[in-house]
């Protein structure tokens, strides 16, 4: 192999003069077995559109150099940790950021490690697209389907299959699509609502940003032209009105009396004042008598915008309450059908196990009343034999809890959809659960 | 919020919209949260948005200083009247004080960077915050690239990167036991430039070292400091007259000035949209000791 230096432009990306202003942003993860070129990607991407400062470089170059690397290893640049450079492996998420003149991209570069799965699920869940890595020699492994499967389970709205490292098997397109045809076929179990598929080599920049000279026979879009341009303002859910109540706003204060506000961000929807609303768990209605910011009141909001709404009637209503419309409302509902998946090594989700959990803003407590099956993920074999779920098991359960949660089916809704199980006695996060049904 | 017609906001929009969220939500969930502030660029948009998220009403949390004693005039003057015009309570952890009380010793190469992280534990300890909000930004360093919103902390302050907890979507979990405590970073998703567009737009006043200006300097290891009282001149190092700005503040003793004639903020954009420096990079002393400094200063409590 040969060895690559690289030199920094002189100038760094364009894009990021004063007309940033009106960029809109895209959040994207990567996903894929370990060492299929998740990072070596984003290094990349990040190189290649001269997103990098000099010293990131000088100081990638140098631990390449003293490691003897054959070349710059370019995976170094999110792979920052002290044991991620020791063990050559991703263990948690990096974020990344860069811009061209279309787009800011918040990049999750997540690992392909099993252990670590947990991780990749936190980069995944605000993802609006996931690239799947795989290696062009090694084709589908388990991995690569666990992934595939946790984003559609987690409703990535996008996915691109990167097929890498075809420089390492002499740019064959019919390896290509053999390995595009397998992940196609897989994916059509999974409901993916948008797929594409690219040959690149991350390591040699082919189709990374440029299309390359070495696969002629690929007539698609470099990565990035697809990047800047996959059309994500439909993603959102403008229909369903919600607003979680996050914090009610009362000043204290001679100036300002008698002001009661709402805070929170849409979660999905479209609220203006005079609209009729319901908030949930009362049932009471009201209507809207301005949406304010602090830069003044606003005609709309929407999502993600961060609000505070304001009543025409005095109704108590606290954090957690859901403000939504008479005709079109989340279920109130102690009874929740979820899938899970189990992310604490130390303890099993087992049946009859109680746990604090938490939903929009709402916090309950909950008991598992059932398993109905854990799934495989290779072959989306249902084994309702489970008598619990482990680490990095996904399976379907019944909850119940303390007091309703305000609830809508994920697949229609991120936001009042997803949940997470803590554990009462460590704190800690074990879990990642999205509803698929309310009674 | 500038919005058009199809329901789409600006990635600037998006970002305020995030971090106010953050904030609201530590407010609602936590018992006794602070927000530390430096005076330095990232703190004060910090303080705005703590502003916008629960206006009309006052900011409902103390802010904290950890003063290293080396600091610059300009920023000790503008975080006292920034205290004074919105009312905060401001708290003062004190290097010099915890010097005198024998908390800590002063460090060999005079640096304070590294013991003011007792100090900070101990100021948490004291008031028995159980919540920080900090300023750093996750495009900042490769080791806080990869923490957390919400970042748990252990009794003894500790960041154990090998074990976050798992983040999902915007579900924050701050829960904890006593005398452990959470670190929340509203401006990870940031970047500098994201900060100098919004402090643009949101015409906030900063400290007048941000801007080019001229100033007596020494160079040293390739950066140009400026001399005052705790940083000599040391024999051989020439001073001289240079036209500069401060791309950070921290302490005076290790935070470098870089060249600039930028003395507006839209030439201060300009000039960050086309450096190739990073900005630790560009002038933090600190961080050039080794491959993991930060990751190292991080483990021990620091921000
Ligand atoms: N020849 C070749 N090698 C590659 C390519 N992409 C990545 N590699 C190499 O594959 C190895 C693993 O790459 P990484 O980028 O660290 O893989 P990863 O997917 O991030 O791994 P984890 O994060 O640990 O799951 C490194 O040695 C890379 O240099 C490619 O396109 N061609
Ligand atoms: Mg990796």
């Amino acid at each position: 192999m040969t060895t690559e230096t690289l030199t920094p432009d002189s100038a760094r990306s364009a894009a990021a003069g004063p007309e940033v202003r009106r960029m809109d942003l895209l959040r994207f993860a990567t996903a894929g077995s370990v060492d299929d070129g998740k990072s070596t990607l984003i290094g990349r991407l990040l190189y290649d559109t001269k997103s990098l400062f000099t010293d990131q470089l000088a100081a990638v170059e140098a631990v390449s150099a003293a490691r003897g690397d054959e070349y710059t290893n370019l995976a170094l640049l999110t792979d920052g940790l002290r044991a991620e450079r020791e063990q050559g492996i991703t263990i948690d998420v990096a974020y990344r950021y860069f811009a061209t003149p279309r787009r800011k991209f918040i990049i999750a570069d997540t690992p392909g490690h099993i252990q670590y799965t947990r991780n990749m699920v936190t980069g995944a869940s605000t993802a609006d697209l996931a690239l799947i890595l795989v290696d062009a020699r090694k084709g589908l492994v388990e991995q690569s389907r666990r992934h595939a499967f946790l984003c559609s389970l987690l409703r990535v709205p996008h996915l691109v299959l990167c097929v890498n490292k075809m420089d390492l098997v002499d740019y064959s397109q019919e390896v290509f699509e053999r390995i595009a045809d397998e992940f196609t076929a897989f994916a059509a179990k999974l409901d993916v609502p948008d797929l594409t598929v690219v040959p690149i080599s991350a390591l040699k920049g082919d189709n990374i940003v440029t299309r390359s000279e070495s696969m002629p026979w690929y007539e698609g879009p470099a990565l990035l032209h697809h990047l800047e341009r996959v059309h994500i303002a439909s993603d959102r859910n403008l229909v369903d009105v919600r607003f979680p109540v996050q914090y009610v706003i009362r000043p204290q204060s001679t100036t300002v009396t008698d002001y009661r506000g709402y805070a929170g961000q849409v979660a999905s929807g479209v609220l203006k004042p005079g609209d009729e609303v319901m908030v949930l768990p009362s049932g009471f209605t009201s209507r809207i008598a301005s949406v304010e910011t602090a830069d003044g009141p606003v005609a709309e909001a929407f999502p993600p915008m961060s609000v505070t709404v304001r009543l025409e009637d005095e109704i108590d209503i606290s954090r957690g309450d859901m403000i939504c419309r008479p005709n079109n409302a989340p279920a109130v509902a102690q009874d929740i059908e979820a899938m899970v998946c189990w992310m604490d090594e130390t303890r099993p989700l087992q049946v009859g196990g109680k746990y604090a959990i938490k939903h929009t803003t709402r916090t309950a407590r909950a008991i598992v009343r059932g398993l109905h099956y854990r799934l495989d993920i290779n072959s989306l074999h249902r084994d309702e034999s489970a008598a619990e779920l482990r680490l990095n098991e996904i399976g379907r359960v019944r909850l119940r809890t303390t007091i309703p949660l305000l609830a809508d089916e994920y697949r229609r809704n991120r936001t009042t959809g997803g949940f997470v199980i803590i554990d009462e006695t460590t704190n800690r996060t074990v879990a990642a659960g999205m509803i698929v049904e309310t009674p | 919020m500038t919005a058009t017609a199809a329901y789409q906001v600006t990635h600037l929009d998006a970002l305020e919209a995030e971090s106010i969220f953050v904030m609201r939500e530590v407010v609602a969930e936590m018992e006794r949260p602070v927000l530390l502030f430096s005076g330095g660029k990232d703190s004060i948009v910090m303080l705005r948005l703590a502003q916008k998220a629960f206006a009309p009403a006052h900011i409902p949390f103390p802010v904290m200083h950890v003063d290293t004693g080396h600091n610059f005039p300009e920023v000790l003057d503008y975080r006292d009247r920034r205290v004074a015009e919105l009312s905060l309570h401001l708290v003062v952890a004190s290097v010099p004080e915890a010097l005198a009380s024998g908390l800590v010793r002063e460090s060999a190469d005079g640096m304070r960077n590294r013991i003011q992280t007792p100090v900070l534990l101990d100021a948490v300890e004291k008031h028995r915050f159980d919540a920080l909000f900090g300023g750093a930004r996750r495009d900042e360093e490769k080791a806080r690239a990869k923490e957390r919103v919400f970042s748990f902390r252990d009794e003894f302050g500790q960041w154990d990167p090998k074990n976050q907890r798992p983040e999902l979507w915007s579900l924050y979990n701050g829960r904890h036991h006593p005398g452990e405590s959470i670190r929340v970073f509203p401006l990870s998703n940031w970047t500098e430039l994201d900060v100098w567009h919004y402090i643009a737009r949101e015409r906030i006043e900063l400290p007048s070292i941000y801007y080019a200006h001229e100033r007596e300097v020494i160079e040293r290891d390739g950066m140009l400091y400026a001399v005052n009282e705790f940083l000599p001149a040391r024999a051989g190092e020439e001073r001289f007259k240079a036209q500069v700005r401060y791309r950070t503040v921290g302490d005076a003793s290790c935070t470098a000035a870089v060249r600039s004639d930028a003395d507006t903020v839209e030439k201060v954009i300009e000039e960050v949209a086309a450096t190739r420096i990073t900005e630790r990079g560009a002038t933090r002393g600190d961080d050039r000791v080794s491959e993991a400094a930060m990751e190292d200063r991080k483990r021990e409590g620091y921000f």
